[in-house]
């Protein structure tokens, strides 16, 4: 295709706002746009934000004094829960998802995400999911087991109303929706960035941001896996967690933690990302260390999976076995101090100016620093059996979370808030704001280590006067106060600051960053033109880049065929590899959020036929994205500005949805591992151990190897058919019949078990047996999908994603398959040499 | 400036934590273990003030003195004070802790302390004596002074902890599991103890009480001990 004669930036930018922008009124359901929505997760992030802010102000006036009557142990216990609940999964999260979407490809230089409709699907998952959350409140029927959800208090028999299954649910539901933006941010990092930008150029907040995604794809399923066992123990009586039946609560912990300490480190890291890129601005300098940043993240992300045990250091662990987990948790205090050398070397070395985000940063180094100081004194066993559970622990994660999370988005707030509204404050409301947030927070938590010294556990309600708490209680009541207030003045800012803030030209803060390079307010396509990485992202000249990108001299600079065009690159070279095609706003994602939120609701009030005819429609709805979005006909390398072509994205090995499904079965087969480590760790260490009855072969579980086996030949099949030109419909439907012969064989072996809710060895059996169940039917719906696309005329031998996806998709239901029948088959050896050894 | 900001807090702090007496606090040691402990607070509290004044002092400096850091190669900073220091420190520490915590651990003894049995159901404690037979179970533990005594802590629905926070740190009450933690007063007299794991509506109020006799009158009170 030639190229059409250069627009004016002018009728280039229409040409481009037409089919990027989204419409107004109602039309705004439809958006799709990662500025929008990377805007809206973090307005409603910041909405939860308060709303949990307000509960924190009624814990404080509760705790005041000492018999205070002001609400009940009913109350507290919700109040503390929600509060816990929402600041870690309805603000922490959706607050770095937003900051990631809005800038990420920004500074990478493209136009959008990866998935545009996964991004709003995400979004209406997360709100709807946090309303429902939110609303359990109103009823009085709030989560009230605490935001850790320790088993059995959140079982059954302790907690029978619907309390915890709107926790169990309602997280688990905002969950799968950051799973699935961590997977999109993974992949949108690693495919689609600026010609040239190859990973050693990258802005380190993309760095940063790889790295928590990956955490959060490796972080998030034994979290969601956990919450579904107990949703089913509460909802079936499948006792996993069960002591009496052979479960254990400790695995509910080690689930819980195994996500809950990355987590933390999920929250810190996009925070320490955006204090690396605003560090070095106002230090006019390049940050140092940019190599030894990325290795001491590397390395703290993968330190963070090995020290989930320093919450449980007081629940029995043999000593020798928690020195290891103390020693590795004092090791990560490493890379988090060469970060921190790091930032003050860039200011010593720079030529350091002071403005109102770095006030914010040195908010965050003092604070930060004392949270991580008293974090080394938690790891160690002999303290931490004194200081755990008691408030020492709640000024901690307070020090750290606000510290290491709040505090950088606040500084991000006022760094970022001139590119989101293209004005600067003209009030410095700001300072005042500051110094009430901060001499607020300091008083409150930091006697709260002094409360806890003194003894005073976590969570209880109310206080006797003769422990000496009083004083120091009332301390952190009144100042708390004071901390409110600087958020209210903080709030009352940004307002002031859209209402009366003075416009700017170009790159307030003389950043050299691509995020600058760029009309501010951003335009909903945000590059006009896509720039060349010649050197460092990070040295970038956003000032004579912008207008040369918006005249159309980058790549792309030109409307064809209505599309929406963004680069995609090689992972490593940053070379172009492919034109990668975005959709255009839809309802879809809003219509299968809210079919989601269906689901949801039916299961929380039991009405699983209605959530299953919820599911299936969800999923029908799925097919109508399929249908969309497609290429029909096989194009060969196109144009893409300055003389090159690269193929579409359907036509290249490695396109966005190929690494989304890699990425997807990674997060996916970590909790499948997750589900294996649970049916392996009840063995060995539950209670009520050797089962009533266990296990054997059964015919129907033999027959499950050949069926799933047989589904991913024809898969493969079919791919064989479609590559060589030929039609593979045939192959499809055959694979298809037997992905429900499949789910026969395993219905059958499912109810070929003995009973299921008798014993936890029985649970875990039918668990595995029901993954596989549920990964055939999902491979039913891979077929289906592939066929229709197919028919659709979105397959050919040049394009065969969906067919690849469908065989990449039989594989792991192969591979997970044989791993559940051999434990299932390998159960009965191993009780019985269990049993022979004790 | 910002240290005067800084200093007030931590004079404050540590004039109130040296007269942080009470009867749960664990800065007011009553028995070896706690003791140990409190040992290693003091420690790690003073070498935490100096690190933090160290981080705030260099942070302070970057801004009033703009280039006093020149003098260090960037990446000297990054390497000394991100590696070396928290290196030989961290090191130091974590051995230090392991050996105090090694210490603490309730191996048996040539002479074997007598066991107590701390039975956690919603919302009390429950302490039964098997060594002596005929005693009778107890809402107050009862233990001897000067010697070490094992609590055998279990759970009968959910997970508490027991926590006498002057003598010991604190062990969790988990059904299905047993527990032994090793506590000693060195003189008799009253202790407070807590439920520190959230537990549900009572856990407020699941406290309890310790009362260490003299050795020679222990038997006879636990006897006496009203169930």
């Amino acid at each position: 295709m030639s190229e059409s004669p250069p627009l004016s930036p002018i009728r280039l930018h229409k040409a481009l706002e037409r089919i990027w922008g989204t419409g107004p009124g109602w039309q705004r359901l439809s958006a799709v746009n990662h500025t929008v929505l990377g805007k809206r997760f973090m307005l409603t992030a910041f909405v939860f934000f308060a709303i949990g802010g307000v509960l924190a102000m009624l814990i404080r006036a509760q705790l005041a004094s000492p018999h205070a009557a002001f609400v009940g142990p009913e109350i507290y216990n919700q109040l503390f829960s929600m509060h816990g609940t929402l600041m870690m999964f309805l603000f922490a999260i959706p607050m770095l998802e937003g900051l990631a979407i809005y800038l990420l490809p920004k500074m990478l230089g493209a136009r959008d995400m990866a998935f545009p409709r996964l991004t709003a699907y995400g979004y209406w998952c997360y709100l709807f999911g946090g309303i429902i959350i939110v609303a359990s409140m109103l009823f009085g029927v709030a989560p009230n087991s605490g935001w850790f959800m320790y088993t059995p208090l959140s079982s059954q028999p302790y907690t029978p109303g619907i309390n915890a299954d709107i926790w169990l649910l309602g997280v688990t539901f905002v969950e799968i929706s950051a799973l699935s933006a961590a997977i999109e941010i993974t992949v949108s990092i690693l495919k689609l960035r600026a010609p040239g930008m190859a990973l050693g150029r990258m802005p380190l907040f993309a760095w940063y941001m790889l790295v928590t995604a990956m955490m959060m794809v490796f972080g998030f399923p034994p979290l969601i896996l956990g919450s579904i066992l107990l949703e089913l123990e509460r909802a079936f009586g499948l006792p996993f967690f069960d002591p009496t039946r052979g479960g254990d609560a400790l695995l509910w912990q080690h689930l819980f933690w195994l996500f809950g300490h990355p987590e933390v480190y999920i929250i810190f890291l996009p925070a320490a990302g955006a204090l690396s890129t605003i560090i070095p601005v106002f230090a006019q300098r390049r940050i140092v260390g940019y190599h030894a940043i990325i290795a001491a993240i590397v390395a703290l992300a993968f330190l963070s999976f090995g020290l989930w045990v320093h919450h449980m250091f007081t629940v029995g662990i043999p000593h020798l076995a928690l020195a290891f987990f103390s020693a590795a948790s004092a090791l990560v205090a490493i890379p988090t101090a060469v970060q921190i050398f790091a930032w003050l070397a860039t200011l010593a070395h720079g030529r350091p100016r002071f403005e109102v985000p770095m006030l914010y940063v040195m908010g965050f180094f003092l604070v930060f620093v004392i949270g991580g100081l008293t974090g080394v004194m938690l790891a160690m066993v002999p303290f931490d059996q004194q200081a755990h559970d008691s408030y020492f622990v709640v000024a901690h994660l307070h020090y750290v979370l606000v510290g290491g999370f709040v505090f950088p988005m606040l500084a991000a707030a006022y760094y970022w808030l001139p590119h989101v509204t293209g004005r600067q404050s003209v009030h410095r409301i700001s300072v005042p704001a500051f110094w009430l947030i901060f001499i607020g927070f300091n008083l409150t938590f930091f006697m709260m280590h002094l409360t806890g010294l003194m003894g005073m556990p976590r969570r209880v309600y109310t206080y006797p006067s003769n422990f000496g708490w009083d004083w120091l209680n009332l301390l952190s009541s009144v100042s708390g106060f004071i901390l409110t207030m600087g958020f209210a003045l903080f709030a009352m800012d940004i307002v002031l600051h859209f209402r009366f803030g003075r416009r700017f030209r170009r790159n307030l803060w003389r950043a050299p960053t691509l995020d600058w390079a760029m009309p501010t307010r951003p335009t909903s396509y945000a590059f006009a033109s896509l720039p060349t990485v010649t050197g460092h992202a990070e040295e970038a000249d956003p000032d004579t880049l912008g207008p040369q990108l918006a005249g159309g001299q980058g790549y792309l600079g030109f409307v064809r065929k209505n599309r929406l065009e963004t680069l995609g690159v090689d992972m490593t070279t940053g070379r172009v590899e492919h034109v990668a095609i975005l959709p255009s706003p839809t309802y879809l994602p809003f219509i299968s959020g809210a079919l989601t939120t269906g689901v949801v609701l039916a299961m929380l009030f039991k009405f699983y036929i209605i959530a299953l005819l919820f599911a299936l429609a969800t999923f029908a709805s799925f097919l109508f994205w399929s249908r969309e979005k497609g290429e029909r006909e096989d194009c060969g390398p196109i144009a893409i500005g300055k003389g090159e072509t690269a193929p579409p994205d359907a036509e290249v090995s490695g396109p966005s949805a190929y690494w989304a499904m890699v990425i997807g079965l990674a997060a996916n087969g970590t909790g499948f591992a997750a589900l294996l480590f649970g049916a392996l760790y009840l063995w060995l260490v539950a209670p009520a151990w050797p089962p009533p009855q266990i296990v054997g072969p059964s015919l129907w579980l033999w027959l499950v190897l050949p069926a799933l086996g047989l589904a991913s030949l024809a898969s493969r099949w079919a791919q064989g058919t479609n590559a060589s030109g030929r039609d593979p419909r045939l192959q499809l439907s055959v694979g298809m019949g037997l992905d429900i012969a499949a789910l026969i064989v395993l219905s059958l072996a499912l109810a070929a078990l003995p009973d299921p809710t008798a014993h936890a060895h029985m649970a875990t059996m039918a668990a595995l047996l029901g993954y596989s169940w549920l990964h055939a039917a999902l491979g039913l719906f891979c077929g289906l999908n592939a066929l229709l696309r197919y028919r659709w005329g979105y397959v050919s031998a040049r394009r065969p994603l969906p067919l690849r996806l469908n065989l990449m998709w039989h594989d792991f239901t192969l591979v997970t398959g044989l791993l559940g029948v051999a434990l299932i088959l390998a159960m009965p050896g191993l009780i019985g040499a269990l049993e022979a050894a004790r | 400036m910002k240290r005067a900001r800084i200093l007030p807090p931590l004079a404050l702090a540590s004039a109130s934590l040296s007269a942080c007496a009470g009867p749960l606090s664990t800065l007011d040691p009553a028995g070896p273990s706690a003791d140990a402990v409190a040992n290693l607070w003091w420690v790690m509290f003073w070498a935490s003030v100096l690190l933090f004044l160290l981080v705030g002092g260099l942070w302070a400096l970057v801004w009033l003195r703009p280039g006093f850091g020149r003098s260090l190669a960037p990446m000297r900073w990054v390497v000394l004070g991100g590696l070396v220091m928290p290196g030989v420190l961290l090191t130091l520490l974590v051995g230090f802790a392991l050996y105090i915590g090694e210490r603490l651990l309730p191996h048996a003894l040539a002479d074997p302390p007598p066991r107590v049995s701390a039975h956690g159901i919603m919302w009390q404690w429950q302490f039964s004596y098997p060594d002596i037979a005929g005693a009778a179970t107890t809402p107050t533990l009862h233990i001897p002074a000067g010697a070490p005594v094992d609590i055998v802590v279990t759970s009968g629905d959910v997970v508490h902890s027991f926590w006498v926070p002057r003598l010991a740190g604190k062990i969790d009450a988990i059904p299905g599991h047993r527990n032994v933690i090793r506590i000693q007063a060195d003189r008799p007299g009253t202790y407070e103890g807590v439920c520190a794991e959230f537990c549900g509506d009572g856990h407020t109020t699941m406290r309890f009480r310790v009362e260490a006799h003299a050795p020679q009158d222990y038997r006879q009170a636990v006897l006496e001990a009203a169930p």
